[in-house]
């Protein structure tokens, strides 16, 4: 009857309200750093979407572009705002390790999901049958799609080139 | 075996795009809007990947890849122009830049 319960579509909506939720709490937060916690486990929410919508390459790009790449910039920034002067101001004080409960909740959530996922015979089984995998996606990117590609470097090279120029230390007298 | 049927996915897909518009519209802070404009590109590639799968075609993940690179320009420049305005305006607030003039 669990197995009933839980399957492919009821995983999916599990997973897509636990996006839902922590995006809700990235917009609604107070605290920076805590919308990013809330930021990471909506972000991997979508991945465990992205995994059970038959799309494992674009979850593990999720996983490791988004969580982990933007991510770490993003907190990065964070520290180099030094943001104890203006925002930390306006939220509760720490009450210990009260901010971590809701993230972990959501984490773990999805954890059960995807060892639930991993470990069932049956569920691998419909997993699978409709994956596009990774070796589709890279002979259409690089056939059809290379002129998108090429772009897409250029925009990473124009990228590169503002944040180096932006965030560079202003020297006296120039403006933006 | 039944499949997620398309119109699921484009529902989430629009809430999650719908939270991250709200955000971006109410907040002041800018570093809370650049968070909303990554939940609502995010929001993006799941209408992209559900579509991708419903055709069983790979050309939806080619587009999440496309709107990727996307995100990390886009967030890179924009944190890079927030250290800016932090340093000159010692705050992250929006309305601080109504002032601009050429």
């Amino acid at each position: 009857m669990l197995a009933n319960f839980l399957s492919v579509e009821s995983l999916f909506y599990l997973a897509g309200l636990v996006a839902v939720i922590a995006s809700f709490k990235v917009v609604t937060g107070k605290n920076t750093v805590h919308a990013l916690l809330y930021l990471v486990v909506s972000l991997l929410a979508v991945a465990v979407c992205f995994y059970l919508m038959g799309a494992p390459f674009a979850a593990g790009l999720e996983v490791i572009v988004y969580a982990g790449a933007i991510l770490v910039l993003f907190v990065f920034a964070v520290m180099m705002f030094g943001l104890t002067t203006d925002e930390t101001k306006y939220a509760p004080q720490s009450k210990g390790l009260s901010f971590w409960v809701g993230p972990i909740i959501l984490a773990m959530t999805l954890l059960a999901e995807l060892l639930w996922v991993i470990d069932n015979a049956q569920l691998q089984q419909q997993l699978t049958a409709n994956v596009v995998s990774a070796k589709q996606v890279g002979m259409l990117l690089y056939g059809p799609y290379l002129l998108a590609v090429e772009i897409a470097s250029f925009l990473l090279l124009a990228g590169l080139l503002a944040g180096y120029h932006y965030a560079k230390p202003e020297s006296r007298g120039t403006h933006l | 075996m039944t499949e997620i049927p398309l119109e699921h996915v484009l529902f989430l897909s629009c809430i999650l795009f719908s939270i991250g518009f709200v955000g971006v519209i109410s907040r002041k802070n800018t570093l809370f809007m650049l968070m909303s404009l990554e939940v609502m590109l995010n929001a993006v590639g799941v209408a992209f990947i559900g579509a991708g799968s419903a055709w069983r075609q790979a050309d939806g993940q080619v587009m999440f890849i496309l709107i990727l690179t996307l995100a990390a320009a886009e967030v890179a420049v924009g944190l890079a122009l927030f250290i800016r305005m932090q340093r000159r305006y010692r705050s992250l607030d929006i309305d601080e830049l109504n002032e601009m003039r050429g």
